[in-house]
C-alpha cells in the first residue's frame, strides 16, 4: 500500500505555510508601529498599503494602476531570481542592488547617447550586469574575497560610476536622465498590444512575460538540467565537487555571472520600459536589489514563489504611498519587508519545529494503535 | 593639510569602533553583517539625546559639556546593544542564517529609523516630511579646539577603546574564553565555557561599539544626517578594515587609517591645489575607499586569518 504523506508534512506546503506566517508576522507588526506613532488612523493605513491600487473607484484606473505594480514587479523579480539562483548555489549574492544599477547604466547610455535600438541596450545592461557579478566571482574563485562584502563594495562603485557615465545623458530642465520618449522613440521596450489589457498603459510592455518566462527558465535550470546540479553541487560542498572533477572555480564565477546578468535584465527591462529616468545625483543604490533579497527568501527561493512574492513586496511597497502623509511616512511598507526578511531567518528552525510535533503526535498515534491491539488480543485469548 | 588630518582620524575612528566590535562578535564566532544597521540605531539613539536634552552653548561649561558627551554615548551604546539583541536571538538562540539576518537588520535599521524619524518631525509639524534631526548648536559641544585642529572626543574615546579591546582580548580570561568559542565551540564547551553566553557578549560588545560608531560618524562625518540614507556602507567598509586588520586590533587601528585617508580625500579634495588642479569628477573621490577596499581584499583574503567556527552555529550534537 502507497503510503500518503500528510499535507503538513509536504515540504512545499510547508514553504508556503511559513511563508504566509512571515507575511501575517510582519503585517502585525507594521500595525502595532503604525499604533505606535498614531492610534487613530492606523488600520486606514495598513488597509491602504494592503489596498495599493484598490483604493482607484474605478475599474479602468485600477487596471491602469494594477498595470504600474506590475511593470515595477518584474525588475524585482529578476533581482529576486539572481538572488535566489546565487544562493541554490551558496553565494549570497548582495551585489545585486549593484549589478542592476550597472546593467542600469549600459540600457540608458545605449539608449540615449548613440540612441541604439532596445534589443541592443536591453543586451548591454544584461552583458554589464553579467561582467559585474563575474568579477565578484573571480575575486571569490581565485582571491577568496567574501562574496557580501565584496558586493557592498562593488555597489557603491557601481552607483557613482553610473552617475558619472550617465551625466551627460542628463535633461538640464532636472536631475534626471532625458526621457527615452522625447529623445529615442526606438529605444524603448515594444508593447506588442499589452498596453491595450491595462487601460492604455504605455508603461505596460514585454518586460512583464520576459520575466515570467524567465524565472521558469531559472527553476529549469536548477532543477531539471545535469548544469544546474553541478552549479548546486559546488555550492554544497566545494570540495566534494572538486574531488568529483567538476571544475569549482569556473562554476563558483558562471554562477555569480549568471546572477549579474539576471539583475542587469532586471534594470533593462525596468529604464527601457521609460517608467523611471536615472537620477544622476543618486547617493543611495536603489532600493529594487535589496528588496529582491526580500522576495527571494518570502518566495521559499523557488523562482515560481518569487514570482508571487516579488508581486507581494512591490503591492505593499507602491501600497505604502497611500497612508495619510498628515501622520504616517511611506518607508512603513519598507519596515514592513524588513521585518519580513527578519522573520525569513526563522523558517528552518519553524520548519524543523513543525516536523517535529507532528512526529511526535505519530509516534503517540502508533503507540495508541499498538496498546489498543495488544489489548484486543488479549481479550480474544482470554475467551 | 589640517583638514585632511582631522577628517582621516575622525573617518578612521568611526572604522575602527565598528571594525573592532566586528572583531569581538567574530572571535565569538558570528559574522555581524548587521554592522551597518545597528550603526544606524545608534546614532538614532545619540541624535535624539542631543535633540531633547535641554543644552545652550552660550552658556555651557566644561562639566555639561562632558555630561552631554556622555549621556549621548550612553544612549547609543543602549540603542546599538538593544538592536544587536536582534542577531543573537536569530542566530544564537533559533541557529538562523547568519547572513540573512544581518542583512534584514540592515534594511530594518534604516527602515526603523527613517519611520521614527519622520513621525517625529511630521507629529510636531504636519508639513515636515523630512528626515533629519536638528542638533547643530549640540553637536559643538563635544569639540576641543587645539590651534586649528578640532579633536573631536569621540576620537579620544575610540583611542582608549582601542587599547581596552587589545586588553580585553589578549590578557584577560574573557578574551581567550571568546576567542576559544570562535575557534572551536566544541572543545570549549568541553571544559565548561558557556559558548552560548559567550557569543551572546561577542555580539553584544559589537552593539556596543557599532553604536558608537554610529554617533561618531553622524555628529563629525557629515554635517546634517538624513536617516533615510543609513550609514553609505560604512559597516561594511569597516568589514572590509576588519579582514584587512586580520582580525587583530591593533592591525584594524592601522587599517583603519588608511581606510579614513582615503574616505577623507573625498571631503577636502578641493582645497588640496594637487589634487584640484586634475579636476575629477567628484564621484571619482567617492569610489576611492570602496575601490581600495577592493583591492586591499583581493590581495588579502587569499592567507584569511579569520576565526575557524564563525558563521556557524553552535549544535551542541554536532563532533
Amino acid at each position: 500500500m502507497k503510503q500518503r504523506t500528510p499535507l503538513l508534512k509536504k515540504a512545499g506546503f510547508q514553504t508556503i505555510l511559513s511563508s504566509l506566517l512571515c507575511i501575517i508576522l510582519g503585517l502585525l507588526i507594521g500595525y502595532l508601529a503604525l499604533l505606535i506613532i498614531n492610534a487613530e488612523g492606523a488600520f486606514d493605513a495598513i488597509l491602504g498599503v494592503l489596498k495599493n491600487f484598490f483604493k482607484y473607484p474605478t475599474g479602468a484606473a485600477r487596471l491602469k494602476y494594477f498595470g504600474n505594480t506590475l511593470v515595477k514587479t518584474a525588475p524585482l523579480l529578476l533581482c529576486s531570481l539572481s538572488i535566489l539562483f546565487a544562493y541554490k548555489v551558496g553565494q549570497f549574492n548582495i551585489g545585486a542592488a549593484g549589478q542592476y544599477v550597472i546593467g542600469a547604466a549600459a540600457g540608458l547610455y545605449c539608449a540615449l547617447m548613440p540612441g541604439l535600438p532596445w534589443y541592443v541596450c536591453l543586451l548591454a545592461a544584461v552583458a554589464a550586469g553579467a561582467i559585474s557579478g563575474a568579477i565578484c566571482g573571480a575575486l571569490r574563485a581565485y582571491c577568496n574575497v567574501n562574496v557580501v562584502i565584496s558586493g557592498i563594495m562593488l555597489n557603491w562603485i557601481s552607483l557613482y560610476a553610473t552617475n558619472i557615465l550617465l551625466k551627460p545623458g542628463m535633461d538640464p530642465t532636472g536631475k534626471d536622465t532625458f526621457r527615452l520618449v522625447k529623445e529615442h522613440q526606438s529605444s524603448i521596450l515594444p508593447t506588442l498590444g499589452l498596453d491595450k489589457l491595462f487601460s492604455n498603459n504605455q508603461y505596460v510592455t514585454i518586460a512583464i512575460p520576459i520575466s515570467i518566462l524567465v524565472a521558469i527558465a531559472i527553476w529549469i535550470i536548477l532543477e531539471k538540467t545535469k548544469f544546474g546540479y553541478e552549479l548546486k553541487a559546488t555550492g554544497n560542498n566545494l570540495h566534494a565537487a572538486k574531488y568529483c572533477g567538476m571544475k569549482e572555480n569556473r562554476n563558483i564565477i558562471l554562477t555569480l555571472l549568471i546572477a549579474g546578468a539576471l539583475a542587469g535584465l532586471g534594470a533593462g527591462l525596468y529604464y527601457l520600459s521609460d517608467f523611471e529616468q536615472w537620477n544622476v545625483n543618486s547617493s543611495a543604490v536603489p532600493a529594487m536589489g535589496f528588496n529582491g533579497i526580500a522576495s527571494a527568501f518570502l518566495g521559499g527561493l523557488s523562482p515560481i514563489g518569487a514570482i508571487f512574492s516579488s508581486y507581494f513586496i512591490q503591492h505593499i511597497t507602491l501600497g505604502g504611498g497611500n497612508v495619510d502623509l498628515s501622520h504616517y511616512c511611506a518607508q512603513i511598507a519598507d519596515f514592513i519587508s524588513a521585518v519580513i526578511i527578519y522573520l525569513c531567518g526563522f523558517v528552518l528552525f519553524f520548519k524543523g519545529f513543525l516536523n517535529r510535533v507532528l512526529d511526535k503526535r505519530e509516534e503517540k498515534r502508533i503507540q495508541r494503535e499498538k496498546a489498543a491491539l495488544a489489548e484486543a488480543t488479549e481479550e480474544g485469548g482470554n475467551k | 593639510m589640517i583638514l585632511l588630518l582631522q577628517y582621516t582620524l575622525i573617518f578612521a575612528a568611526v572604522l575602527l569602533l565598528v571594525a573592532l566590535g566586528g572583531c569581538f562578535s567574530e572571535h565569538s564566532g558570528v559574522i555581524n553583517i548587521g554592522l551597518e544597521g545597528i550603526m544606524v540605531i545608534g546614532a538614532l539613539g545619540g541624535a535624539l539625546v542631543m535633540r531633547f536634552m535641554p543644552y545652550d552653548n552660550a552658556t555651557a561649561t566644561f562639566a555639561t559639556r562632558f555630561g552631554m558627551f556622555g549621556m549621548v554615548a550612553l544612549a547609543s551604546v543602549a540603542a546599538g546593544v538593544l538592536f544587536s539583541l536582534l542577531l543573537a536571538v536569530a542566530c544564537i538562540n533559533f541557529k538562523a542564517d547568519q547572513t540573512i539576518v544581518g542583512t534584514a537588520m540592515n534594511l530594518l535599521g534604516t527602515a526603523a529609523a527613517t519611520v521614527i524619524v519622520k513621525s517625529m518631525n511630521t507629529a510636531a509639524n504636519p508639513d515636515d516630511h523630512s528626515s533629519e534631526i536638528m542638533y547643530f548648536d549640540q553637536k559643538k559641544a563635544f569639540i576641543s579646539n587645539i590651534g586649528s585642529f578640532e579633536l573631536n572626543w569621540f576620537l579620544v574615546l575610540a583611542a582608549i577603546l582601542l587599547v581596552v579591546s587589545i586588553i580585553l582580548l589578549y590578557k584577560t580570561r574573557f578574551g581567550l574564553r571568546l576567542r576559544a568559542c570562535g575557534e572551536h565551540p566544541q572543545a570549549a564547551d568541553s571544559v565548561g565555557i558557556n559558548v552560548f553566553r559567550m557569543r551572546y557578549a561577542g555580539v553584544l560588545i559589537s552593539g556596543l561599539l557599532g553604536g558608537l560608531g554610529g554617533i561618531t560618524y553622524i555628529t563629525v562625518g557629515v554635517s546634517l544626517w538624513k536617516f533615510e540614507n543609513g550609514v553609505a556602507g560604512f559597516g561594511f567598509l569597516s568589514l572590509a578594515v576588519m579582514i584587512f586588520g586580520a582580525w587583530d586590533p591593533i592591525k584594524i587601528g592601522g587599517a583603519a587609517l588608511l581606510f579614513g585617508l582615503f574616505r577623507a580625500l573625498g571631503n577636502v579634495h578641493a582645497g588640496i591645489p594637487f589634487l584640484a588642479n586634475l579636476e575629477l569628477p567628484s564621484a571619482i573621490y567617492n569610489m576611492l575607499p570602496y575601490i581600495v577596499s577592493l583591492i586591499v581584499l583581493a590581495f588579502t583574503s587569499k592567507k584569511s586569518r579569520a576565526p575557524k567556527a564563525e558563521g556557524i552555529p553552535y549544535d551542541k550534537g554536532q563532533r
